[in-house]
C-alpha cells in the first residue's frame, strides 16, 4: 500500500495545489512542499525496511487490472528503485524550492504539472508490469511538455516539441518491443503476461531477442541520452524553467539509466551481451563528444546540458560493462550526477533570475559581487570534473575500474573524458565568475533559500564521495541479481578477460587499529 | 425479352451519359450546372443498374435505382442549400471563387 | 602519540572548514591564527611522531593508522588509512614544517588582500590534501590527495581572479597535470586488475613475487605511474604549466610549486620503487627524462627576465635532478635532494617575494638592482638560498644532496658517465643562472625608491628556512667529509639502498672536486657577466644565432608553441565549428525534408472543387484500369 501512496501523494497534492491556487498562490508552494516531504517520510520508512531486512524486495503490491490481457497493477521496490525514489523526492523538493520566486504565472497549474511529472517518475521506478511501466513512462512526458512549453524561455515551443517527438518515438519503439515480448514469451510459455517477474523467468533467446532488446534500448537511449540521440536534450534543458531543467537532468535522464539496468540486462541477457560493444562505444563517444560540445557553448545552461551527455555516457559505458564495479558505479554516477548537475541548473537559474542572461560572454567577474554563488558553482563544477572525495568521482572511478576489467581498450579513451571534463568545468567557472567584469554588477548574493538548497546538495555530494557505502549496500542485492543473470548468459558465450578473486582479498599489512 | 435492346447498347448509353456528366462537372464553373452534371452521372449509374438487372432478370437493379433516386433527392436538397449559402457568401455562382482552402 | 597521528592531516582540513564555512565574521588576525595555527600544530604532531619513530628501541618500521573504510565494491576496497614509515614521515614533516613557515610568512605578506580568508582556507586545504597524498596507505586515497593538491594549485594560481590571465594559467596547470593524472588512474586500474589490491605495500609485495624483472606488465604499470609523476612534477613533456603557474601569489609558488606539490611525483616513484626496479627500461627513461628536463629547464632559466620564472625553471631543473637520482636507483638521494630543495627553494621564493613586494609587483630582474643595502634580510637569505641551489661546496645543504646524486649517477649500476656529465653541466648552468639573478637584483646600480621593511612574520620564516637550507645538508655527507649517513639510515627501512659499485676514495674525491669546481666557476662566470653590464653578452645577443637561441630558450624550448599547434588549436577549432552539434543537423534535416514535402504536397490543394473532381475521376479511372488490366 505504501507504494501506491508513494505515487498518489504527489499527484493528489498537485490537484489540491491547483484547486487552492485560485485563492492564494502561496498555498500551492507550501502544499507541494508538504506533499513531497510526506512522501519522503514514506520513503524513509522503506529505507528502514531495507536496513533491517536482508531480502532483495522491500515491498510489493499486485492488484488485478486487466487480467484477460495479463496486465496487472504491480508495484515493487528494491534497493535500486529505492535509491532513485529518494533522489526523485529530494530533487522534487529542490525543484519546488527553486521555482519559489521564478514562477509567477499560473502557479497552481505549474505545481500540478510538476507534481504529476514526479508521480510519473516515481511510477517508472516502482512499476513492475510492462504496461504499467509504459503508462508511467508516458505520464512523465506530457506534463513535462507543458512545463517546457508554457514556462520556458525564448525558444520554448521548439524545444518542447522536439523533446516530445524524440521521447515519443523512442517510447513507441519500446511499446512495440513490449508487445513483441508479450507474444513471444506467451507463445513459448502458454501464459500471456506483461508481468516483469513472470517474463524474467523465461528470458527470450535467439535473434528475436536482439530486436526486442533494441526496441527497449531505443527508448532508454533517447532518454539517457546516448549519442546520437541526444540532440533534444540541450534544447529542452536550455529552454525549460529551472525546475524543469532540474527534473530533466536529475530525474528523467535517470529513468533511461534505470531502464537499462532494470529491463535490458535482465530481460535480454544474451542480446545485451552481444550488443555491449556497440553500446559501450556509444557511451564512449557520448563522453568525449558531450565534453567537446560542452566546451564549445556560450550559453551557460546549454553548457551544463551537454555535460549531462558526457556524464551519462559513463553510465551507458558502465551498464554494459556489466560487472559489480561498473554497475555500482553507474548507480552512484546517476545519483551524483542528479545532485551535481541539478545544483548547477539551480544556480544557473538563480543567476539568470538576477542578470536575465545566460550568455557567458556577457558574464565575467561575478565572483566579486556574488561570492557565495561563485563558491557554490565552483564546488559543483569541481564535482562534475570528478574531484575525488565527491560523489561523481566514486561513480566514474568505479565505472572505469569495471570497464577496465571488462575491456581495457574502452578505458583509455574514457579517461580522457576526465581531462575534457576539467576543461569545460573550469572554463565555465572562469568565464562566468573570474576575470574582470565588463559591467558593474550590483547583484544580491544567494538568499537563505538558495543557500539551503545548495548546501543540502553539497552535503549530499560530500557524503556520496566520502562514505558511499550505505548507498552501495542498499543497491548491492539488486546489482548482484542483474549481474548474475548477465553472467549466466555470458559464461555460455564468452569468457571475461580478466579474472579477479573478488570479495575480500586478505590484507597482510594491517596493524588492525580502527 | 427477345426483341430487347442488347445490353451492350444500354451500357454504351450509360457510359456516354456518365462521360457527359463528368465533362460537365469538370468544365462548368457554375455551381448549378455542376450539380446538374452530378445528377446526370447519378442517373447514368442508375441506368446501368437497371440494365444489369434486366440482363439477369433480377429486381435488384430496379431496387438500387430507387435507392439512387432517393439519395439524389436528398443530395439535391443538401446541394441546393449549399448553393444558397454559397451565393449568399460569395455573391456569385462561380465555384472558383471559393478557393480559400488553397494550401 | 602514535594514536594521534590522524591529527596531522586532519588539522589543516579543520582549519579549512572553519575558514570556509564561517563567512566573513573573523578579523584578519583571527584568520591568520587559524590558518597558521592549524598547520603549526600539525607540524608539531608530525615532529613528535617523527621523533618517536626514530627511537631505536621501537623495531617497528611502519605503522598503519586506519580511520575507517571508504567503500568496498567486490574487493575494490580503499580504506581511509594512513601509512607511516620513514619516507612518508619525512615527507609529512617537510610539508608541515615548510608549510607552517610559509603560512606564517603569508600572514604578513598577504595582509592587504581582500580575500585573506579565502587564501588561508585554500592554503590549509592544500596542506591537508598534500598530507593525505604522502600518508595514504592505498592508491585511491593517494589519488584523492593527488587530485586535491591539483585543485588547490588551480585555486591558488588563479587566486587573483580578476585578471583572467591568471585564470587561464590556472586552468592550464590543472589540465596539463590532469593528463598525467589520468595515466595514474589507468595505472591504478591496471594494478588492481592484475594484483587485486589497492594497498600500496601489498601491491609492492605482490608485484615483486608475481612479476619478473623486465616483464611487460611491470613495464606498463611503471610507465603509467611515471606519466602521472611527470605531470605533477613538471617534467618533460608535461612541464609547460609550471612557469605559467607563477601567476599565483609568491607564497603559493613557494609552497606548492617549489617545496611540496611538484615533488609529489618524486615521492610517488620512490614510494613505488619496487615497480620501477622491476622495469629497468622505464627506470632508464626516468633518468633520461630527468636529465633532459634539468638541462632544458636550466638553459631556459638562463635567459628569463622574470625573477619568479627563473625560479620556476630552476624548480623544474632541480626536480630533474631528483628524477635523475630515481632513475639510477638512488632513492634516498632523491628524497634527500627533495629535503634540502624544499628549504632552499622556499627561501628563494620567499625572499624573492620580499623583493617583488618592495618593487611594487615588478618582477623583471633587469628593472631591479642594488637592493643589497635596502633589503638586507632578503639579500642574505636569497644569497644563502642561491648558494645552496648552486651547491657551493661545504657550507650549503644543496652541495651535499647534489653531490650525492652526482656520485650515484656515476657509480650506480644504472648510472653512466654520460649521465654524470649531464648532471655536472646542469650544475654549472644552475650556479650561473641563479647568480645571474643575485648579481642583477642585489648588486649594481640602484633603481628603486624606498622599499617597505619586512616585519617579524616575514623575517622569522626567512631566517629559519635559510638556516635549515644550510643545516639540512649535514645530515648526510660523503665519505671524504666525515661520512655522516643519518638521512639514509633513517630511510633505509622504507627505501632500498643503491646498488652501486664500490668507488675508491680517490675517485670519489675527484668527482666531488670536479663538481665543486664546476659550480664555483658558474658563480664566477656570473660575477663577470652580470656584476656590471657587460659588452660580451650584448654582442652575443646581437648576432643572429645568439638572438635565435635566446628566443628559443626564453620560450622554454618552444613546447608551448608546439602544444598550442598540436592540441589546443585543433580542439578549439573543432569545438567552435561544431558548436551547433553536427548530429543535430541530421534531425533538423529530417524536419526540413518533412517541411519541404509538406510544401510540395500542399500545392496540390488548390481549393478549387473542379480540380478535386479531376483528381477523383483520374483516380477512379486508374483504379478501374488497375483492376481490369492487372
Amino acid at each position: 500500500m505504501i507504494l501506491v501512496l508513494l505515487i498518489l501523494i504527489p499527484f493528489l497534492g498537485g490537484i489540491v495545489t491547483w484547486i487552492l491556487a485560485g485563492r492564494d498562490v502561496r498555498w500551492s508552494r507550501w502544499i507541494s512542499l508538504a506533499a513531497l516531504v510526506i512522501d519522503l517520510i514514506g520513503a524513509i520508512y522503506l529505507a528502514f525496511i531495507a536496513w533491517s531486512s536482508s531480502g532483495m524486495w522491500l515491498a510489493d503490491i499486485q492488484l488485478e487490472w486487466m487480467p484477460q490481457l495479463g496486465i496487472s497493477f504491480h508495484l515493487a521496490v528494491d534497493g535500486l528503485s529505492l535509491v532513485l525514489v529518494f533522489l526523485t523526492l529530494f530533487l522534487g523538493i529542490i525543484s519546488v524550492a527553486c521555482s519559489w520566486t521564478e514562477i509567477q504565472e499560473n502557479v497552481g497549474f505549474f505545481h500540478f504539472l510538476l507534481m504529476t511529472v514526479l508521480s510519473g517518475i516515481l511510477g517508472v521506478f516502482l512499476a513492475f508490469d510492462l504496461i504499467l511501466f509504459y503508462f508511467f513512462w508516458e505520464l512523465m512526458l506530457v506534463p513535462m511538455y507543458f512545463l517546457i512549453g508554457i514556462w520556458g524561455h525564448e525558444n520554448r515551443i521548439y524545444a518542447a516539441i522536439k523533446f516530445f517527438i524524440f521521447t515519443q518515438a523512442g517510447g513507441l519503439l519500446m511499446l512495440f518491443a513490449m508487445l513483441g515480448l508479450y507474444f513471444v514469451n506467451g507463445g513459448s510459455t502458454g501464459t500471456y503476461t506483461f508481468d516483469y517477474f513472470r517474463l524474467l523467468e523465461n528470458p527470450v533467446t535467439g535473434p528475436i531477442s536482439f530486436w526486442l532488446m533494441l526496441g527497449f534500448f531505443a527508448a532508454f537511449a533517447v532518454k539517457l541520452p546516448a549519442v546520437p540521440f541526444h540532440t533534444w536534450l540541450p534544447d529542452a534543458h536550455t529552454e525549460a524553467p529551472t525546475a524543469g531543467s532540474v527534473i530533466l537532468a536529475g530525474l528523467l535522464l535517470k529513468t533511461g539509466g534505470y531502464g537499462l539496468l532494470r529491463f535490458i540486462l535482465p530481460l535480454f541477457p544474451e542480446a545485451a551481451a552481444s550488443f555491449a560493444p556497440v553500446a559501450m562505444t556509444m557511451g564512449l563517444v557520448g563522453i568525449l563528444y558531450g565534453a567537446i560540445l560542452a566546451f564549445a557553448q556560450t550559453d551557460l545552461k546549454r553548457l551544463v546540458a551537454y555535460t549531462s551527455v558526457s556524464h551519462l555516457g559513463f553510465v551507458l559505458l558502465g551498464v554494459f560493462a556489466c560487472n559489480q564495479w561498473a554497475l555500482q558505479g553507474a548507480v552512484v554516477q546517476m545519483v551524483a550526477h542528479g545532485l551535481s548537475t541539478g545544483a548547477l541548473f539551480v544556480l544557473v537559474g538563480a543567476l539568470q533570475e538576477r542578470i536575465h542572461s545566460r550568455d557567458m560572454s556577457h558574464m565575467g567577474g561575478l565572483w566579486t559581487s556574488v561570492p557565495r554563488m561563485g563558491g557554490a558553482v565552483l564546488f559543483f563544477a569541481l564535482a562534475s570534473l570528478g574531484l575525488p572525495g565527491l560523489g561523481n568521482f566514486v561513480g566514474e572511478f568505479l565505472i572505469l575500474v569495471g570497464v577496465y576489467q571488462a575491456n581495457p581498450l574502452y578505458t583509455i579513451p574514457a579517461v580522457f573524458g576526465l581531462v575534457f571534463a576539467a576543461v569545460y568545468s573550469l572554463w565555465l567557472v572562469q568565464k562566468a565568475f573570474f576575470g574582470q567584469s565588463n559591467e558593474r554588477w550590483q547583484l544580491p548574493d544567494l538568499s537563505l533559500r538558495e543557500t539551503a538548497m545548495a548546501a543540502s546538495m553539497i552535503v549530499g555530494l560530500v557524503w556520496l564521495g566520502l562514505h558511499p557505502q550505505p548507498l552501495l549496500n542498499v543497491t548491492r542485492p539488486a546489482v548482484e541479481a542483474i549481474q548474475a543473470s548477465e553472467e549466466a548468459s555470458r559464461d555460455a558465450s564468452q569468457q571475461v578477460p580478466f579474472e579477479i578473486k573478488s570479495a575480500n582479498v586478505p590484507t597482510v599489512l594491517e596493524s588492525g587499529n580502527r | 425479352m427477345t426483341a430487347s435492346v442488347p445490353m451492350e447498347h444500354g451500357l454504351i448509353l450509360c457510359a456516354i451519359l456518365f462521360s457527359l456528366g463528368l465533362i460537365g462537372l469538370l468544365v462548368r464553373r457554375n455551381i448549378i450546372f455542376m450539380l446538374m452534371s452530378i445528377e446526370v452521372m447519378l442517373n447514368a449509374a442508375g441506368l446501368a443498374f437497371v440494365i444489369a438487372g434486366a440482363r439477369w432478370g433480377q429486381p435488384d437493379g430496379q431496387v438500387m435505382f430507387i435507392f439512387v433516386l432517393a439519395m439524389a433527392a436528398a443530395e439535391v436538397a443538401v446541394g441546393l442549400t449549399l448553393v444558397l449559402q454559397f451565393y449568399h457568401r460569395f455573391k456569385t455562382l462561380n465555384t472558383d471563387a471559393a478557393d480559400t482552402m488553397r494550401g | 602519540m602514535f594514536t594521534k597521528v590522524w591529527l596531522i592531516p586532519a588539522l589543516p582540513f579543520l582549519g579549512f572548514l572553519i575558514l570556509a564555512l564561517s563567512g566573513s565574521r573573523f578579523q584578519k588576525r583571527v584568520i591568520a591564527a587559524i590558518g597558521v595555527g592549524s598547520v603549526g600544530i600539525s607540524a608539531i604532531v608530525a615532529l613528535i611522531a617523527m621523533f618517536e619513530f626514530m627511537i631505536p628501541l621501537s623495531k617497528q618500521t611502519f605503522y598503519v593508522h586506519s580511520v575507517g573504510s571508504w567503500f568496498n565494491v567486490a574487493g575494490f576496497a580503499p580504506k581511509i588509512s594512513f601509512y607511516f614509515d620513514a619516507l612518508s614521515l619525512t615527507m609529512a614533516m617537510v610539508v608541515t614544517v615548510v608549510g607552517f613557515f610559509i603560512h606564517l610568512y603569508s600572514a604578513e605578506y598577504m595582509i592587504d588582500e581582500e580575500d585573506y580568508q579565502k587564501f588561508f582556507a585554500y592554503m590549509n586545504l592544500f596542506v591537508g590534501f598534500m598530507l593525505v597524498l604522502v600518508l595514504a596507505d592505498n592508491m585511491l586515497l593517494l589519488y584523492l590527495g593527488w587530485e586535491g593538491v591539483g585543485i588547490c594549485s588551480y585555486l591558488l594560481i588563479g587566486f587573483w581572479y580578476k585578471n583572467s590571465e591568471n585564470g587561464y594559467a590556472a586552468i592550464k596547470a590543472f589540465v596539463v597535470t590532469r593528463i598525467g593524472d589520468t595515466a595514474l588512474a589507468l595505472g591504478i586500474f591496471f594494478l588492481f586488475a592484475h594484483l587485486g589490491t589497492l594497498q600500496i605495500q601489498e601491491i609492492m609485495t605482490r608485484a615483486s613475487t608475481a612479476w619478473y624483472p623486465g616483464s611487460q606488465t611491470a613495464v606498463i604499470a611503471a610507465t603509467l605511474i611515471l606519466i602521472g609523476a611527470l605531470g605533477k612534477s613538471a617534467q618533460l613533456p608535461l612541464q609547460t604549466w609550471l612557469p605559467d603557474a607563477m601567476a599565483g601569489p609568491t607564497p603559493v609558488s613557494a609552497l606548492i610549486h617549489a617545496a611540496t606539490m611538484v615533488t609529489a611525483g618524486v615521492y610517488l616513484i620512490a614510494r613505488t620503487n619496487v615497480l620501477f626496479s622491476l622495469a629497468p627500461p622505464v627506470q632508464t627513461t626516468v633518468a633520461t627524462i630527468g636529465l633532459l628536463t634539468l638541462l632544458i629547464a636550466g638553459f631556459s632559466a638562463l635567459v628569463q627576465t622574470d625573477i619568479k620564472r627563473v625560479l620556476a625553471y630552476s624548480t623544474m631543473s632541480q626536480i630533474g635532478y631528483m628524477f635523475l637520482a630515481l632513475g639510477v636507483g638512488a632513492w634516498s638521494a632523491a628524497i634527500f635532494h627533495f629535503f634540502t630543495h624544499a628549504f632552499f627553494k622556499s627561501v628563494l621564493f620567499l625572499s624573492a617575494g620580499v623583493v617583488i613586494g618592495a618593487m611594487h609587483h615588478e618582477q623583471n630582474i633587469f628593472k631591479m638592482g642594488g637592493l643589497r643595502k635596502k633589503l638586507p634580510v632578503a639579500f642574505w637569505t636569497f644569497l644563502i638560498g642561491s648558494g645552496s641551489l648552486a651547491a657551493i661546496p661545504l657550507i650549503t645543504g644543496g652541495f651535499y644532496s647534489k653531490d650525492a646524486i652526482l656520485l650515484f649517477t656515476w657509480s650506480s649500476e644504472q648510472g653512466s658517465p654520460l649521465l654524470w656529465l649531464g648532471g655536472v653541466l646542469g650544475a654549472f648552468i644552475t650556479s650561473l643562472y641563479i647568480f645571474r639573478v643575485v648579481f642583477l637584483v642585489f648588486f649594481g646600480q640602484e633603481r628603486s625608491g624606498s622599499p617597505k621593511k619586512p616585519g617579524p612574520a616575514i623575517v622569522i620564516p626567512l631566517a629559519v628556512l635559510a638556516g635549515l637550507s644550510v643545516v639540512s645538508g649535514f645530515l648526510e655527507t660523503p665519505r671524504i667529509l666525515g661520512h655522516i649517513t643519518l638521512f639514509t639510515d633513517f630511510l633505509q627501512t622504507a627505501l632500498p639502498a643503491v646498488k652501486s659499485e664500490h668507488l675508491s676514495m680517490s675517485t670519489e674525491t675527484l668527482l666531488a672536486l670536479v663538481a665543486a669546481v664546476i659550480s664555483l666557476s658558474g658563480v664566477l662566470l656570473g660575477f663577470f657577466l652580470y656584476r656590471e653590464p657587460s659588452a660580451i653578452l650584448d654582442r652575443l645577443a646581437a648576432t643572429r644565432f645568439g638572438s635565435a637561441i635566446h628566443e628559443y630558450w626564453y620560450a622554454g624550448f618552444g613546447f608551448d608553441w608546439l602544444y598550442r599547434r598540436i592540441f589546443i588549436v585543433p580542439f578549439v577549432w573543432i569545438s567552435s565549428k561544431n558548436r551547433a552539434d553536427i548530429i543535430d543537423s541530421l534531425y533538423t534535416g529530417i524536419a526540413k525534408v518533412a517541411g519541404w514535402l509538406n510544401g510540395v504536397l500542399s500545392r496540390t490543394q488548390t481549393g478549387l472543387v473542379r480540380h478535386y473532381a479531376v483528381g477523383i475521376a483520374v483516380g477512379a479511372i486508374l483504379a478501374a484500369a488497375f483492376m481490369v488490366f492487372l
